[in-house]
């Protein structure tokens, strides 16, 4: 009884939230409601008994995901009331495309069959006197090894692709060549210089200034500063 | 009696509600008494005094200090997203919260056994970021969404490392289960041969928590307070207790995954009197003054600085330090549960 009043009251919030994602005005609050929605699809894995899917959901989605989501909506400051302008003009376009992913969809839904031995596991997806984690990991080990590594595969192309988009060595970039701060020698770095008092200054109005500098190579300085900028 | 509390819905709920308090309340109070503890060791680091003024020894100044936040105004910025800008405290407040329901403080004193518990921890403490950000955003100030933009990245780059730490843990044990992590610690604490992943855990702890070294996010010399800027009064109160008790959390995991949780250290007679729970309480200590040393010792990271180690030296380490547990375990057939 309290687990169905549960299960009607999470679904409820994820379907409530999920159609704000959509509609909500302001783009950071269309990711936190789509935040709320994760939560209570975590929650519905809960209820089924899936209680590591619903951990990995939390983790992953909205632990790292929707944090990168939220990081780029706010750097990106959209203004949507110009976006919604378009609204009337993309409709058709938009409109077809839900209604062929729609058919499609239900093309093959409508067409799904069940192996005969597959009907009763889903009714008893765990095996007795294991937990949900070691039957997952006892399934995704073995018979699915090669769909495992695959997409482990898939995302580090993905990784490997952001890195290579992104990546611009430019040369006026700094970096910091630790080994090269290390190897500094005191005698590379500082000089000690015997100045006699006053000298390089001129009086005036009863304080030392120093005088104007002359133009000087601005490459040995450089060079002997070592300011580590690595190029 | 025994049968109304375990076997009525209404006896379960009351049940749950005293065991979240008999939790929740001495957190608070050892909450309080961190702030002080942490004025006071860094005053003894620093050859001062700390407070001594309000009680003896200056016992009574975190309740000065929190009834000086209660009677103080509540101010909203007018450009501020007012819904979220209250959100983002309660949210951080109550997130160090919810963790403690699978923190086992003995065998067996536990508010819920769950069997992913490990995951429950890292899922809630990767959500601790969010009343960060939303803070940084919601108060429409630069300073306070540099400072929510520090932390964004700082927190999800060391959680990756903190992921692979756990990882070689749970190999180890065999389990998701707290209380089973520290059963599997009964003849060695895994500090001892997983101890480059321990200091790894540890100091992914620190950045977690946004303390020192890694306080980026509040930053004070370059962007006066970080995400909190904005805050004053109860709701700057309930950022300041999130953040302690963010670090009793964090001990407590530390305590839990490599120094055996509620375990003596020897299992010999004069220290097997002492009850596990204050074994546990001490152990937490311990790791805490570790916390409030560091920030005595060492000058804040620079951002580049904490970039590269998250990336660069810590995530190859754990997962080079993976690769070789999993090795050794195999090799040598020490797996667990075969």
């Amino acid at each position: 009884m309290i687990t169905a009043i549960l299960f009607y009251i999470f679904a409820a919030i994820l379907l409530v939230s999920a159609a704000m994602v959509v509609s909500a005005r302001n783009p950071v609050h269309s990711v936190l409601f789509l935040i709320l929605a994760f939560f209570n699809a975590a929650a519905l894995f809960l209820i089924a008994g899936a209680e590591f899917l619903a951990m990995i959901l939390v983790i992953v989605y909205v632990g790292a995901v929707a944090v990168l989501f939220l990081f780029v909506v706010m750097m990106l400051d959209v203004d949507f009331a110009e976006l919604r302008g378009g609204f009337q003009r993309y409709l058709p376009v938009g409109a077809t495309v839900g209604v062929v992913l729609f058919v499609e969809l239900a093309a093959v839904l409508g067409g799904w069959k069940l192996a005969p031995g597959a009907v009763q596991l889903r009714m008893s997806p765990m095996p007795s006197g294991l937990s949900n984690t070691e039957a997952l990991g006892r399934v995704l080990y073995t018979d699915y090894v090669f769909l495992f590594q695959t997409a482990g595969l898939i995302l580090l192309v993905a990784m490997i692709g952001a890195i290579v988009l992104t990546l611009r060595d430019r040369k006026t970039s700094r970096h910091q060549n630790i080994q090269r701060q290390l190897d500094r020698k005191v005698t590379e770095t500082l000089q000690m210089m015997s100045l006699s008092l006053g000298a390089g200054t001129t009086a005036s109005g009863g304080y030392l200034h120093p005088k104007e500098p002359e133009a000087e190579p601005v490459e040995e300085h450089a060079d002997a500063g070592g300011h580590g900028h690595g190029h | 009696m025994y049968d109304f509390f375990h076997n009525t819905n209404i006896g379960l709920v009351i049940l749950t509600f005293i065991e979240a308090l008999a939790l929740l309340v001495p957190l608070l109070i050892g909450v309080a008494y961190l702030t002080y503890a942490e004025r006071k060791v860094l005053a003894a680091m620093q050859l001062r005094k700390g407070p001594n003024v309000v009680g003896p020894f200056g016992l009574w100044q975190p309740f000065a200090d929190a009834l000086k936040m209660l009677m103080k105004e509540t101010i909203i910025p007018s450009g501020s997203n007012r819904l979220l800008f209250l959100m983002a405290p309660m949210l951080t407040f109550a997130l160090a919260m919810v963790a403690w329901a699978v923190i086992p403080v003995d065998d067996g004193w536990v508010g819920a056994d769950i069997n992913v518990g490990i995951l429950y921890l890292f899922a809630i403490s990767s959500l601790g970021v969010y009343g960060i950000i939303i803070a940084g955003w919601a108060s429409n100030s630069k300073y306070a969404f540099l400072g929510a933009m520090r932390s964004a990245a700082q927190m999800v780059s060391y959680e990756v490392s903190m992921g692979f730490v756990l990882v070689t843990v749970l190999l180890c044990v065999g389990s998701l289960n707290l209380s089973d992590i520290v059963r599997a610690q009964h003849t060695v604490w895994f500090c001892v041969p997983l101890f480059p992943m321990f200091i790894v855990f540890f100091i992914s702890a620190l950045a977690e928590t946004n303390r020192s070294p890694f306080d980026l996010p509040e930053g004070e010399s370059e962007i006066v307070a970080g995400f909190f800027v904005e805050y004053s009064s109860m709701s700057f109160a309930l950022f300041f207790l999130g953040e302690y008790a963010n670090m009793f959390l964090m001990s407590a995991l530390t305590t839990i995954l490599f120094l055996g949780g509620w375990l003596a250290p020897f299992n010999v007679e004069p220290f097997t009197w002492i009850p596990g729970v204050i074994w546990f309480i001490l152990k937490i200590c311990v790791v805490l003054f570790v916390f409030l040393w560091v920030r005595a010792t060492f000058p804040r990271y620079r951002y580049d600085q904490l970039m590269r180690l998250g990336w660069k030296v810590f995530l190859p380490l754990s997962l080079l330090w993976l690769v070789i547990t999993a090795g050794a375990l195999m090799a040598f057939g020490w797996l667990p549960n075969t």
